[in-house]
């Protein structure tokens, strides 16, 4: 006969509504940690959409992410000479607001050469860019459909294809134009200021500039040599993928990450503590039957079971339920959250301890119950 | 009235004191009390409201241990040392039936269940547990209750699925607290029928503690308890 499976069953509504209320709880830390693996996610998934070897910045920078970069336009034919460089191609990176349908869209705009390294790496609706000017690939996070037509600086640019899952760091999504549109957005000077710039002499100005020159390396050679190689020039830097991925994890999103695994870390020492006020009074409410239980004869063990598994019960399906929850909503958060398998499992296995931990203290309570409780009014 | 019989009393127990703390805030309890209870007598402890009742009940029943005096069960003698708390709450399962003033059945558990998880406890397979569970209650004759949860039980009918837990392991000595205390006269009438039933048939002894005067005439012997002496 299993007395805790017993008391649970006459108890059902109060359990479960305590398991419900675990499940929030639980959902909330399994959302953060997704929210953290969305982080890194988000940070790492432009770097890794081009799916080069190489990337080439400004001299004494760590960019483009990182920090601001600025190389000439015709880097990129210097690098593609390079021994090893199967393909190299320019891009431009730059956060703009716009307005779409009356709403302000915060977007991350990456400027390509069409052809070359840099674009979208799949398009999932529509088409990528034809035409040399005007023409945009959006991610679906920009809330834009196929054909919809969207001011960008001094221009207005057609959505001809949508991406999916493409964000910067910060969560905005991506959108690719071509490379001279990009140059124009980011570089060029308002009419006026560049009257103004042409009387003092000074000429338009060239917007023949690229943030970074990125390069696919040739199975043979290897990125490291290509990147000694590019940095003879004495105005660039190079690094590899994985340093710049590197750059992105412990610099550019390194503040928000250990702020959110100390937050997660936080929660589950709530959910612990949570956990073991709940067993506690659990505990406390069948105090008369515990003792009238070991007035009977039970031995300890039967005690102790009673108190564990339920305690095992609550928090399988406080986690059950809070996974469930997770997994039916997370894609309404406005940020990615990435639920991996292997969190669940370790979250899964954490509250199994913090269940054991916690029941402790509705043991210790248990077993000090004296048996003579049972007897009198 | 049954005689007592003549042979060895199951509860013996002699020069029994328990006090609680020291110095100034010392209570004595119980003051060398001496009982003997043979099989089949069913006495009672009657005594005013701190006179010892319940501290002697608990001794008996392996709850307390006394601060001096010995105390002999069936036989044998315990808090000699030798016992283990798991060894006395085993003997508590094998040897004592409790009977409490409010039943103290397991809500969870329905009226069968309730009778049988002793049996359980005592290493019967669950089969045979119900059944016995079955017949205990069949014969204090609330078997037609064996599915009822305990919150839809009668007083009556929950003090007999109470004794029938109380009997299960067929103990050899049965302690009841105020057993008919939440009880109307006619059923305290009939479940002290079935106490003197069960100590004539299973040859146990019965003791209750008791402040119920209707029910003073179905006892064969009455200790009279007052600031931990027993009064002859």
């Amino acid at each position: 006969m299993n007395l805790a499976y017993r008391d649970l069953r006459h108890n059902l509504g109060r359990f479960l509504l305590t398991c419900f209320g675990l499940s929030l709880l639980l959902g909330v830390v399994l959302s953060m940690i997704g929210i953290y693996r969305g982080l890194v996610e988000d940070a790492l998934t432009l770097v890794r959409s081009p799916a080069v070897d190489v990337w080439v910045v400004e001299s004494g920078t760590r960019g483009p992410f990182a920090e601001s970069s600025r190389i000439p336009g015709d880097t990129r034919e210097a690098i593609a000479r390079l021994q090893g460089v199967i393909a190299a191609g320019s891009v431009n990176y730059q956060s703009v607001e716009t307005l779409h349908q009356g709403a302000k869209r915060r977007l991350y705009v990456v400027g390509y050469e069409p052809g070359r390294p840099g674009g979208p790496d799949r398009v999932v609706s529509g088409r990528t860019i034809g035409r040399s000017h005007y023409e945009m690939v959006a991610d679906r996070r920009a809330g834009f459909a196929v054909g919809d037509r969207v001011p960008l600086g001094r221009n207005t640019f057609t959505v001809v294809g949508l991406t999916d899952g493409q964000v910067a760091s910060g969560g905005d999504p991506a959108i690719f134009i071509t490379l001279l549109d990009s140059q124009e957005l980011q570089f060029e000077l308002a009419p006026p200021a560049a009257r103004r710039e042409i009387a003092r002499g000074n000429g338009g100005g060239t917007t023949d500039t690229v943030n970074a020159v990125i390069a696919r390396v040739s199975p043979n050679a290897s990125p490291e040599s290509v990147t000694l190689a590019a940095q003879r020039w004495k105005h660039l830097a190079a690094m590899t993928q994985a340093e710049q991925e590197i750059v992105l994890t412990q610099s550019v999103v390194e503040r928000a990450r250990k702020q959110i695994g100390l937050f997660t870390a936080i929660l589950l020492v709530v959910s612990a503590v949570i956990i073991a006020l709940i067993l506690y009074t659990m505990t406390m409410d069948k105090i008369r039957e515990i003792a009238t239980l070991k007035l009977i004869g039970a031995p300890d063990r039967t005690i102790i079971g009673l108190i564990m598994q339920q305690a095992l019960a609550m928090g399988m399906i406080g986690f059950g339920f809070g996974a469930l929850l997770i997994t039916a909503v997370k894609d309404f958060f406005p940020r990615r959250v990435v639920l991996q398998p292997e969190d669940g499992l370790a979250l899964a296995a954490a509250v199994l301890l913090v269940c054991i931990l916690s029941s402790g203290l509705g043991v210790r309570l248990a077993l000090k119950v004296d048996p003579a409780t049972a007897l009198g009014g | 009235m049954a005689d007592p019989a003549p042979q060895s009393p199951l509860v013996h127990i002699r020069n029994v004191s328990k006090h609680f703390g020291e110095g100034e805030t010392r209570v004595d309890a119980l003051r060398n009390v001496s009982i003997e209870v043979y099989p089949g007598q069913v006495v009672a402890l009657l005594g005013p409201s701190g006179s010892g009742k319940t501290t002697l009940l608990n001794v008996i029943g392996c709850i307390l241990e006394p601060s001096s005096g010995w105390v002999k069960l069936d036989n044998e003698i315990v808090y000699d040392g030798r016992w283990l708390r798991s060894d006395l709450r085993r003997l508590r399962l094998e040897k004592i039936g409790f009977i409490f003033q409010f039943h103290n059945l397991l809500p969870f558990l329905n009226s069968i269940d309730n009778v049988a998880v002793v049996l359980n406890l005592a290493g019967y397979d669950a089969e045979e547990a119900k059944r016995r569970a079955g017949e205990l209650l069949d014969y204090l004759e609330v078997g037609h209750r064996k599915d009822a949860m305990p919150a839809k039980l009668s007083g009556g009918e929950a003090q007999r699925v109470a004794i029938a837990r109380a009997l299960a392991n067929r103990p050899r000595i049965i302690l009841a607290d105020e057993p008919t205390a939440a009880l109307d006269s006619q059923r305290a009438g009939i479940v002290m029928d079935l106490l003197r039933k069960v100590a004539a048939e299973q040859q146990a002894a019965i003791l209750a503690v008791t402040h119920d005067e209707k029910i003073f005439n179905r006892f064969d012997h009455i200790f009279h308890l007052r600031d931990g002496r027993l009064e002859t």
